[in-house]
């Protein structure tokens, strides 16, 4: 039997040669199809690691805590339009949950900074030191505030990257300098290493941290002292995450004296599923994907299967000689799907060629990020393999039921 | 000497649109091993029904045909294309060799579908071919070689599985008189080493090759003689 696969294989080969044009023609669906399939699936798969890299940016195990929407005398006041959490809120929750590692709390509002000449809006965010620790933020150089810069309500100021590219000039070092934010001076005492782009596409390195009880007191303003515009928690495992999560809801609704029948005044949202949404997005593509290569593969099919109809016609006579000479159905079966296939495969080969080709342009000339994994080759391998076999099944079947002596006979 | 043949009142019937046409009216042969006989008649007279039933490529309607004493009758598809295999070599008028394929790859095809390995058959093949005087020809293509010399590769691919039947429809039908009388010597050398061999024809000069001569007429025996003693055989 291996004897007579590798001729049928040779045989095939030969037949392919020969109507070489017929051949190229006919394979150039799969090529398209399977070509299409690796460039975009590499493609699309460049861009999920991206979007997991800047999920990834947020922190480890975090979880965000925004206050919820609040009905006043009939006016929905939108998300974060009450002032439902607290600094108090924040400490309790530390000490009521075990599994929570971190709590951390930030307030933010977008105003003027200014360094002797040069001036920037950015967004001014009060933050507690936990928040830090908690969002993974590292200084590319300088260092963090202290619980002691908290309590004192110091003046001092971490800058992002993008906010030291537009105050400061090339070379100047921030750190030590004074900067004014609505004309009170903070010293730089850090600058952040940069993180890019945030999964929804802000820049998240146009920041400017200062204590938060700075903020409240000399630069924000406040009605209600300790109100926070969003919290933080991390845990230290990410398996305890949806427990940690009831915990707060359950401690929080305690807090805020919420009845049974009353919705919760804040939002919990967890790193995870923030990164889902992004899964959803990046599952339609891939549906999207599929839709397209099962198109492909199916008129790439189709053209393989009407080539080979027209090969069993032609070759009718040298069907007829092979049985005389003993050829069983089987045989004559196995043949022209071993022909079906080495031509959907040499397409699948030089689709995936094509498709790596076309993927490291993209990555070249749009500078998109690519990533052609050994499965996806596998999987475009073996659907080419069984597109051969489906769409050779029948003019296949078809030579081997032909009668003999009719096929002998045949003009 | 046994009885390779035997045919008992065998009948074919073919359905050509909405006409029945009996190809065979109850024919009766026997045909012992060694023999060499010559079919002949006018078109439509059933020598190539019976020469495609002789071959294991068709089934009577009705009637027995006894091959070596297998009931034909009875085997599945891949039991005949296996007796074709192994019994029974063909040769055609329009030779039938594969195009764009070498004389050996020819000549191998029957024990392709054997199963042998790719090295015997091709030293099967190599031989065959050197049996018939094409020695050196081995990769040359069928559009390469002479009427002749493709019929002398349809005659090694027959031979190949050294069958004990040799069915031989119009083989000097396409050739000149040089090529034909070639092709006739090598099928009586065959003969002479005990292979089987029917040869269906229209012309006297070539089954004058034959030691018998039988002629149907309307799907039945018309004469049957033997021309010639056979070395070996007995008269029926």
């Amino acid at each position: 039997m291996p004897a007579f696969v590798w001729m049928t294989v040779l045989t095939a080969l030969r037949v392919l040669r020969r109507n070489r044009l017929r051949a190229g023609l006919t394979m150039l669906g799969m090529v398209i199809g399977v070509g299409a399939v690796i460039a975009m699936v590499g493609i699309g798969e460049g861009a999920k690691r991206a979007v997991q890299a800047q999920i990834a940016t947020i922190g480890t195990n975090v979880i965000i805590i925004w206050p919820g929407a609040t009905t006043v005398s009939g006016v929905r006041m939108g998300q974060g339009g009450a002032v439902t959490l607290t600094v108090a809120d924040a400490l309790d929750l530390k000490k009521k949950i075990p599994l929570l590692a971190e709590t951390g709390w930030a307030r933010r509002e977008v105003m003027q900074i200014v360094n002797g000449n040069r001036n920037w809006n950015g967004p001014i965010n009060g933050i507690s030191p936990s928040y830090l620790t908690i969002r993974d933020w590292s200084f590319s150089s300088g260092g963090p505030f202290t619980q002691a810069d908290l309590d004192s309500a110091a003046r001092v100021a971490l800058l992002g990257q993008t906010i030291v590219d537009n105050l400061f000039d090339e070379g100047e070092q921030p750190v030590g300098a004074v900067i004014r934010i609505k004309n009170v001076p903070f010293r730089v005492i850090g600058v952040l290493a940069p993180k890019g782009q945030s999964a929804q596409g802000s820049d998240q390195d146009d920041v400017i941290f200062i204590p938060f009880t700075t903020g409240e007191r000399k630069v924000f303003g406040t009605s209600f002292l300790g109100s926070i515009g969003a919290m933080f928690a991390s845990t230290d495992r990410a398996e305890d995450l949806p427990e940690a999560v009831d915990s707060i809801r359950e401690v929080l609704r305690a807090r805020h004296r919420l009845q049974r029948e009353q919705n919760d005044d804040f939002t919990v949202k967890t790193q995870i599923d923030i990164g889902k949404v992004q899964e959803g997005t990046s599952q339609t593509l891939t549906m999207m994907l599929f839709s397209i290569a099962s198109v492909s593969l199916l008129v790439g099919g189709i053209g393989i299967m009407n080539i080979l109809l027209v090969s069993v016609t032609e070759r009718t006579r040298e069907i007829g000689v092979r049985m005389a000479v003993g050829a069983k159905r089987g045989h004559v079966l196995m043949q022209f799907l071993i022909e079906a296939m080495t031509l959907s495969l040499l397409g699948g080969i030089l689709g995936i060629v094509l498709g790596i080709i076309g993927a490291k342009l993209t990555t070249v000339v749009a500078g998109w990020p690519t990533i052609i994994s050994l499965e996806v080759i596998g999987v475009a391998f073996v659907f080419s393999l069984a597109v051969g076999l489906f769409f050779g099944l029948y003019p296949a079947n078809k030579a081997s039921r032909l009668n003999p002596i009719e096929a002998l006979r045949y003009e | 000497m046994s009885c390779l043949i035997e045919c008992n009142d065998m009948w074919k019937r073919y359905c050509v649109g909405d006409v029945e046409v009996n190809a065979l009216r109850g024919l009766t042969l026997r045909i012992q091993q060694g023999e060499f006989v010559a079919v002949r008649g006018a078109s439509g007279s059933g020598k190539s029904t019976l020469l495609s039933i002789l071959g294991c490529l068709d089934q009577p309607s009705r009637g027995q045909y006894r091959l070596d004493g297998i009931d034909v009758g009875q085997l599945s598809v891949d039991q005949l294309a296996d007796i074709r295999n192994r019994q029974i070599g063909f040769v055609f008028q329009n030779f039938n060799l594969i195009p764009r394929t070498s004389a050996l790859e020819n000549a191998q095809l029957p024990l392709f579908y054997r199963g042998l390995s790719l090295s015997e058959q091709r030293a099967k093949a190599a031989a065959a071919l050197k049996r018939v005087g094409l020695a050196g020809r081995e990769h040359h293509f069928p559009a390469q070689l002479s009427g002749g010399q493709q019929q002398r590769v349809a005659i090694a691919r027959a031979l190949i599985t050294a069958p004990r039947l040799l069915l031989a429809d119009e083989p000097t039908g396409n050739l000149d008189t040089e090529s034909s009388r070639e092709i006739m010597s090598i099928l009586e050398g065959l003969n002479r080493e005990g292979i089987t061999i029917i040869l269906v024809t229209h012309e006297a000069d070539i089954a004058a090759y034959a030691h018998r001569d039988i002629f149907l007429k309307d799907g039945q025996l018309l004469t049957d003689r033997v021309t010639r003693q056979a070395p070996g055989t007995v008269e029926v």
